[in-house]
């Protein structure tokens, strides 16, 4: 048994300790808004936090998760200002890598939270885009940014 | 309450949809087995869904793959409904006749830049239609002229006066309406929604992780799958020892499939390890030792030849003889995969009477016929559920169905449903690419710089050959899409040949974004600019000067120069280029500034 704190919520679950992060979430959990793109932490689709730091599931074995406080997709508020920025600028095409880019952006901002075009840029590199949204990635990323300097209001 | 449907009524509308000239509104299929325990619906044809709680659900019969087809579809239908956009929602569609291309014939499918104006004028008339039939109902209701009433955002009005209905009050008297005939529509001046910015309906289920692509269906009882493939394209099993895979935890049965070994257990990471601890043994067969050096020595020789004859004005051959300054060039491009983000899946849950599969498709016909050729089913005892596709590209509009019909194959051995699972290692070395090409280039000069004979010779796989749209695309040995955006340049130069070799290799090659574009448009702008170097020309007045024939495109280009400020100068170590494409129905011009920041 492996005991993990996903969104605030404790979970005993029956697997090997090796087996990546993502299929427990995923499998076990049932929680799919974390997406397996690659399978070898090259494209960011599996981002989640873990103790606030963003980490690539794939490539994370449970065990090193264990008794830390993991947050996913589903962990964001829907009223948190990257998601609410996200809405405002249609961001998503066809939405597959949009868990882990926004991951990825809500660590970035809590690390940075007004980021220049060059640390979005270095940021966000890992989390790639097959129908090419990086222009309103970052984009939205300044307005989100804007969004929790003036206390979360749109 | 019962749902209102009136057979008489379905059966005047199949009548009036085939005397109504190409209007094919259809009727919604199987409405009682969808709605039978739904509340009172007014559903006027395939498209359109009314409740009584005022919300609109447009049926979708295109898949969503990023293009936005989930909006842009049930803005055309609410645009003529004159439905109120905050009660808009969208349902896909399941496989039925109604729901058929209205161009490529008998099957439901997404693809080729196709979705807007293949199903314009259908879905505005489905759309005027019921807007119709809720006047009528409402002029009926206040025994009024139907001349005095209109629709406006989701109720009915009675202009003048205080009558007015919402759409989800009318629906059971509408539902008794006639289906209107004549159908006139709004003239673009009146529109409301279609040409103005409108928010995507997908947006936040995507931007919270809570839309459902194909890989996060999950069924009671379901198992995972993944398949071991033979790494040499035409290759086959010998033999496999599967001892080792059995002992790993969680493996549930593994079983030989026509494309491989597939191993089932209870999850995706346990199926992983136990195909990883197969031992097989493989027939390679006779592309083993293949090597992309020798395919392309094979290709360029061919390039030196004649090939099938696309296009042939005047005489290439004695202009680019008889040319001032004659310029040639070769190009060649890789296989490319499709690599959609979401890697190939499917789930299938077989049972004797039936079965159900969920997937993100882009050919619903063509994967529910398929799956139940290899399930012995009819082909209407077999449901496609459409996803989100994370990402198409045409990948996943495979002519032979091959990521369907593996996981049926895999669900009639395992009898239980179960969800066949791409590795992104499996997608790339899975085939069905975007062939490689070869196209050699010449062009030929008179003294003043005029461009005066065009050879191009173009050798790759037909991706059309062996699939069921060949007698449509392959015409005299000519794959359309081997040399669109070839055969078809706008440039107007007096003598020129296109021509195509297609060699046959059994590596398996598809539709890939933009298809014969995705080479032709680089090889064709690239080798025009070569030209407007030899003729010492710039490549913008080069192009514009070999326009004339073609107003359109030449109008074009010339704004955007305007409006990219061509000629201006520029700092020191920066570069500008143009270019001029026309592809599906388009016409695309591209200026780009560029300086060494690109390239660092």
């Amino acid at each position: 048994m492996i005991s993990l704190d996903v969104n605030g919520k404790k979970y005993d679950v029956d697997v090997s300790p090796d087996v990546p992060l993502l299929w427990v979430i995923r499998e076990h959990l049932g929680l799919t808004g974390t997406k397996f793109g690659c399978g070898i932490a090259q494209c960011g689709a599996c981002t989640v936090h873990i103790n606030g730091k963003a980490k690539r599931s794939c490539r994370t074995p449970v065990k090193d998760a264990a008794g830390k406080k993991i947050t996913t997709i589903e962990g964001i508020p829907e009223d948190h200002p990257v998601i609410k920025s996200w809405i405002v600028d249609d961001v998503p095409q066809c939405g597959y890598c949009q868990p882990g880019q926004i991951m990825s952006v809500v660590a970035l901002l809590k690390e940075n939270p007004a980021p220049t075009d060059k640390d979005i840029d270095d940021f966000m590199s890992g989390n790639l885009c097959r129908c090419g949204t990086y222009q309103r990635v970052r984009r939205s990323i300044h307005r989100a940014s804007k969004m929790m300097a003036e206390g979360g209001k749109s | 309450m019962s749902v209102i449907i009136n057979i008489s009524r379905r059966d005047f509308l199949k009548t009036g949809a085939m005397i109504g000239g190409g209007l094919m509104l259809g009727v919604f299929p199987r409405f009682e087995e969808a709605y039978g325990e739904s509340a009172a619906a007014f559903v006027p044809n395939a498209f359109i869904r009314i409740g009584t709680d005022d919300i609109v659900t447009v049926i979708v019969n295109k898949s969503e793959m990023g293009q936005g087809v989930y909006t842009s579809i049930p803005m055309v239908v609410a645009e003529e409904l004159e439905a109120d956009w905050s009660k808009v929602r969208i349902e896909p569609a399941p496989v039925d006749p109604a729901y058929n291309h209205t161009v490529w014939g008998p099957i439901q499918g997404t693809g080729g830049s196709t979705s807007t104006w293949t199903t314009w004028d259908q879905l505005r008339k489905a759309g005027a239609a019921a807007r119709m039939m809720l006047v009528q109902a409402a002029a009926e209701t206040w025994s009024v002229d139907p001349l005095t009433c209109r629709a406006e955002n989701g109720f009915v009005i009675q202009t003048g006066t205080d009558k007015k209905l919402s759409f989800g009050k009318l629906t059971e008297k509408a539902a008794q309406m006639n289906v209107p005939q004549d159908i006139p529509l709004k003239k673009p001046e009146e529109y409301k929604l279609i040409g103005k910015p409108i928010k995507r309906l997908d947006t936040p289920d995507k931007s919270m992780g809570k839309a459902v692509f194909g890989i996060d269906v999950k069924r009671p009882d379901m198992l995972t799958a993944v398949v071991a493939r033979c790494p040499v394209f035409g290759g086959k099993l010998k033999s496999f020892d599967d001892k080792k895979a059995q002992a790993v935890k969680g493996v549930k049965s593994i079983v030989q499939i026509p494309t491989g070994v597939a191993v089932v257990a209870d999850n995706f990471w346990a199926a992983k390890l136990g195909r990883d601890a197969l031992e097989i043994v493989w027939d390679e067969g006779p592309l083993s030792g293949f090597d992309t050096k020798k395919q392309r020595e094979e290709y360029a020789s061919l390039s030196k030849t004649p090939g099938a004859v696309a296009r042939k004005e005047g005489d290439a051959e004695a202009a680019l003889a008889g040319a001032k300054k004659r310029i040639s060039a070769e190009y060649e491009v890789p296989y490319l995969a499709h690599a959609t983000m979401e890697p190939l899946n499917a789930v299938v849950d077989f049972r004797k009477d039936g079965c159900d599969i969920w997937t993100g498709t882009q050919f619903q016909t063509i994967d529910r016929n398929s799956a139940a050729e290899v399930l012995g089913l009819k082909q209407e005892q077999v449901k496609i559920h459409t996803t989100y596709l994370g990402g198409g590209f045409g990948r996943r509009a495979n002519p032979h169905s091959d990521f369907v019909s593996e996981a049926a194959h895999v669900a009639k051995a395992v009898k239980k449903p179960v969800k066949v699972m791409w590795t992104r290692e499996d997608d790339i070395k899975g085939g069905y690419y975007r062939p490689m090409w070869y196209d050699r280039m010449a062009a030929g000069l008179d003294e003043s710089g005029n461009l005066t004979g065009w050879k191009h010779t173009i050798v790759g796989q037909s991706i059309i050959a062996g699939t069921a749209f060949e007698n449509a695309l392959v015409k005299e040995s000519i794959d359309e899409t081997s040399v669109e955006g070839a055969q078809d340049i706008p440039y107007d130069v007096p003598n020129i040949i296109v021509d195509l070799h297609s060699p046959k290799y059994p590596i398996p090659v598809q539709w890939w974004r933009s298809v014969g574009h995705s080479h032709t448009a680089f090889v064709v702008e690239t080798f025009i600019d070569e030209a407007a170097y030899a003729a010492g020309k710039d490549p913008y007045e080069f192009r514009r000067g070999l326009l004339s024939k073609d107003p359109r495109t030449k109008a074009l280009l010339e704004l955007v120069s305007q409006k990219a400020g061509w000629g201006s100068p520029l700092p020191k170590g920066r570069g500008r280029g143009i270019a001029v494409h026309k592809s599906f129905r388009r016409d695309y011009i591209q200026r780009r500034e560029s300086g060494p920041e690109q390239f660092s």
